[in-house]
């Protein structure tokens, strides 16, 4: 029996405007909203809207056997929910058959993984928590951006309480290995790795509508004919793209929504559709996979080559995700500041930075070169550097903000205490008197209890309350109490 | 194969880019080993290179003069008397009532550009028709506008194909507004040559459109860079560690468009506080920059060391961070390529045609002079972007070499010697294995 996971990503890069070093210290506002607004409705109209009515279809058509993922960026959800909010709703509509389970990803869709750890594991709770509030799904597995993983990302991520991840099933961590099982992360076996497929993905998302391709025209039963004469063994198949390669890069006319729709049809009934919790519910790894590099979905090379790979990437990346920056940033609570800090992450800056030759047309948005790109980037960057060591002068050193991380982390150690002791308590009167009074009294008592403790913390330290992510991380990432605290608190 | 070909500048006498082109595709052709050229310039110094021969066309004799030869012997400079007695023996006319002939029967060149450049001109074409009909050739090639009547009258004398090579056009240098006389001049040489070799795609497209020429006899033949010696590989600049260098070497000219240059060097200096920026050269419009530079309040961060020569160009690089060249309209422009050489980071204008086989170059419209600012101030900020434009601008420079354009022409003559007319589409194949 073959499970076939399917999984799309919607992101779009956020567009930056033209802006030139004069507007350093000037102009605060980095995009071109014209661009962003174009392109969204865009992309809605052309691929989104359609493709997701298809699947929606699908889902009530076959009932419980169609399934499908979907994980959206945290900053494309901002645009969508500004510019095209109605596939907001054909999400919701997907979400409410039930069919549909939603993937967490950074919330900015950047390279926080490969740069700052806290800032990445922040990133990964806000999105999830976005995610929960739209749909009503918490997140279990994580899809990092541009699929870039390696053994050390496997590992956070575990320990934050995910069960899965996405990886690109490419051949030089594979080796002899093939796609089509789960594994498990090296550092950490608790989290179970899903491979990408790249030559079954890409045939419908790249070269679907290539008329050079030996196998075009791709009918569905040749598709499912692949997939059904894979060996007996080989149970998995991953199918991961961009949702915008159904109508963006493959254009509609090319009947590519038709040849989804026949999928489900055409399958036998020994190949089913299964969503990744599924998937790794039912699916045990059979054995861990090494990778000590990170490894993407991007080029021939399948690395970080394309967002870091020369100096200028690399200086960008390192201004950017400088130690005394991201703390300062998760210290504060400026709205814009962060909002450009997302804005500013994004995986798409990098790539257009990029002086890799690979033969095809390199998309740079209004950049007529990497130069351009680099240049543009950086003079924005200039800004908003500038404005975020101003929001704690560089008196405030490195010194007292560690001390202050200190601070939150001993708050958040007594926390564990209390809590802890409340919960022998209330085991001890279970044994002892289990009323219903008692029970009923008892989590009162425990919550009036915890609620002091965790209040003190507040009147303490302004820059305290916004730290206590951090402290919550550090405990553990199921602390009930924090995280309850966090909406209360975000809503100010 | 022996190419039979007009100059008006050679070096090591060099008033611009004419000079330096003229010496890197003789050297380029020669490096091939079976092809010999023979080069005629109006009044060489005597000190050029010996691997190709000089005719010096102010000793070459348009009348009859009785003279002995140990008399005259070692007056020659360039050819030698052997080739003056045949010459002599070639002459087709009465050109006695000439003015200012001395008593070899020559006419005098000055040598450069001076006022009566049109008589030089038509004295230069004269003496072609000698030369034309004394020498064994294959082949003619005109460098520049000014050898045009020269190569045409040699063709109309030998019959053999004719090449102009078209190193600026009139439309570059005044903007548009041409000058009829040099346009004729130029139309009348285009017309009857056989191949138009172009500097760049710019300048082709200019002399299909402008002058209405055959596009399939027109051919863009970039220009390269020589190899720096090891004395000048050797210079080590003089760098302050606090400032930076902006630099700007050229003819300070309205086709080079200085005026931009200054006016974004205003709005740098605007923001920032450790930038200076350098004017090297001279030329008709060097007073009307100083003037705009203190009209600006800048001057105290603009110089002007004037023009520089040989050695002084490349310590002049090697010491800048940032090299300009705001061209309005610029036919090739050798100059990004040996900044590039020294490891000096370029910003051309998109209307230079250096730029269409440039890649490690930031380009931007002449006119634009908040990008071109902007761009400065970027690569004097961040040395990432320095570092990386410089060293893969070597690695570019370096494969653009003489040697290929040598080989490009040779594919030329080629053609016509086969063929006897020029077909752009079939070069265009032939060259593809010459990168």
């Amino acid at each position: 029996m073959k499970t076939i996971s399917l999984y799309f990503e919607i992101h779009q890069p956020i567009h930056l405007k033209r802006y030139r070093f004069f507007d350093i210290g000037t102009d605060h506002y980095y995009y071109d909203d014209y661009e962003n607004e174009r392109v969204t409705q865009e992309t809605a109209e052309r691929s989104y809207l359609p493709a997701l009515r298809t699947l929606l279809d699908m889902t009530l058509q076959y009932g419980k056997g169609f399934k499908v993922a979907f994980s959206i960026s945290g900053v494309s959800l901002e645009q969508l929910e500004q510019y095209a909010p109605e596939v907001l709703d054909v999400l919701q509509q997907l979400n409410e058959t039930g069919c549909v389970e939603f993937l967490a990803e950074p919330y900015s869709h950047g390279l926080s993984s490969l740069g700052n750890v806290e800032n990445f594991q922040a990133e990964l709770k806000r999105q999830a928590k976005k995610i929960k509030q739209l749909f009503g799904q918490m997140p279990k597995v994580v899809r990092n951006s541009s699929l870039i993983y390696n053994d050390e990302i496997g590992s956070i991520v575990s320990e934050m309480g995910f069960k899965g991840m996405m990886v690109e099933g490419a051949k030089h961590i594979l080796g002899w290995k093939s796609p089509h099982y789960v594994y498990s992360c090296a550092q950490d076996a608790r989290l179970s790795l899903l491979l990408r497929d790249y030559k079954l993905s890409d045939d419908i998302s790249l070269r679907f509508s290539d008329s050079s391709w030996p196998e075009f025209p791709l009918m569905a039963d040749k598709y499912i004919g692949w997939i059904k004469d894979l060996p007996q063994e080989e149970s998995v198949v991953n199918i991961m793209m961009e949702l915008s390669a159904l109508g963006i890069y493959q254009p509609l006319d090319s009947h590519i929504l038709d040849f989804l729709r026949a999928l489900p049809a055409i399958a036998p009934d020994e190949i089913r559709f299964a969503t990744p919790s599924e998937v790794i519910a039912k699916n045990k790894p059979v054995g861990p996979l090494e990778v000590a590099y990170p490894v993407s979905w991007n080029d021939e090379e399948r690395d970080t080559s394309s967002m870091l790979g020369n100096n200028l990437q690399r200086e960008a990346f390192n201004k950017l995700y400088d130690e005394k920056i991201v703390g300062r940033i998760l210290a504060c609570r400026d709205r814009r500041i962060q909002q450009d800090w997302d804005r500013l992450q994004a995986t798409d800056n990098f790539r257009f930075m990029t002086t890799k030759n690979n033969g095809i047309g390199i998309y740079r948005g209004i950049y007529e070169n990497e130069y351009d790109a680099f240049t543009n980037y950086m003079n924005i960057l200039g800004d908003f550097l500038k404005r975020v060591k101003d929001l704690y002068s560089d008196a405030v050193e490195n010194d007292e903000l560690n001390s202050l991380y200190t601070q939150i982390a001993n708050m958040g150690n007594e926390l564990n205490v209390k809590d802890n002791e409340i919960s022998r308590l209330r085991a001890r009167l279970e044994k002892y008197e289990p009323t219903e009074d008692n029970k009923d009294a008892e989590p009162a008592k425990a919550k009036a209890a915890r609620k002091p403790a965790a209040r003190k913390p507040t009147t303490a330290k302004k820059a305290a309350p916004a730290k206590k992510a951090a402290p919550a991380k550090k405990a553990a990432p199921a602390k009930k109490a924090p995280a309850a605290k966090k909406p209360a608190k975000d809503k100010k | 194969m022996k190419v039979l070909m007009f100059g008006w500048e050679f070096p090591p006498k060099i008033y611009g880019g004419l000079a330096v082109a003229s010496y890197g595709i003789t050297k380029g052709l020669s490096l091939q080993g079976d092809v010999e050229t023979t080069f005629c310039m109006p009044r060489p110094t005597g000190e050029e290179e010996k691997f190709l021969k000089i005719i010096n066309m102010s000793q070459v004799p348009v009348v009859w003069r009785d003279v002995n030869y140990d008399w005259i012997k070692d007056r020659f400079v360039g050819h030698t008397a052997e080739d003056y007695y045949r010459f002599r023996d070639h002459l087709y006319a009465d050109f006695n009532y000439l003015q200012g002939l001395d008593d070899l029967g020559c006419i005098g060149f000055a040598g450069g550009y001076p006022g009566n450049l049109h008589e030089e001109i038509n004295n230069f074409s004269i003496i072609a028709g000698v030369l034309a009909r004394s020498e064994q050739f294959d082949m003619i090639h005109a460098h520049d506008w000014l050898t045009y009547p020269a190569g045409v009258h040699a063709k109309m004398v030998s019959g053999k194909p004719l090449c102009i090579h078209v190193h600026a056009t009139d439309f570059d240098r005044s903007r548009g507004k041409v000058n009829p006389t040099v346009y004729s001049i130029e139309k009348n040489g285009m017309d009857h040559a056989d191949c138009i070799m172009c500097v760049s795609e710019l300048t082709r497209q200019t002399v299909i459109n402008q002058y209405h020429q055959d596009p399939r006899k027109c051919v863009a033949m970039h220009n390269a860079v020589y190899p720096l010696s090891e004395e000048i590989t050797g210079i080590v600049p003089r760098k302050n560690p606090d400032e930076k260098v902006v630099t700007y070497l050229g003819r300070i000219t309205m086709q080079k468009g200085p005026e931009y240059f200054i006016a974004a060097a205003k709005r740098v200096l605007d923001r920032s506080h450790n930038i200076r920026f350098c004017f090297a050269g001279s030329g008709d419009m060097m007073h009307a920059m100083i003037d705009l530079s203190a009209a600006y309040g800048i001057a105290d961060r603009c110089h002007f060391p004037g023009f520089l020569r040989g050695r002084q160009v490349y310590e002049c690089y090697k010491s800048s961070d940032v090299f300009v060249m705001p061209s309005v309209s610029e036919p090739f422009g050798i100059a990004p390529l040996e900044a590039m050489q020294c490891g000096c980071p370029c910003i051309i204008s998109k209307q230079s045609g250096c730029g269409e086989i440039l890649s490690n170059v930031i380009k931007v419209d002449y006119w634009d002079i908040d990008a071109m600012a902007n761009a400065i101030y970027s690569i004097c900020t961040n040395d990432a972007l320095h570092s990386y434009l410089a060293e893969e601008g070597i690695k570019e420079v370096d494969r653009i070499t003489w040697e290929k354009v040598g080989l490009r022409i040779r594919e030329c003559y080629n053609q016509l010697m086969t063929k006897g007319w020029f077909d752009n589409e079939e070069y265009l194949q032939a060259v593809k294995a010459i990168k």
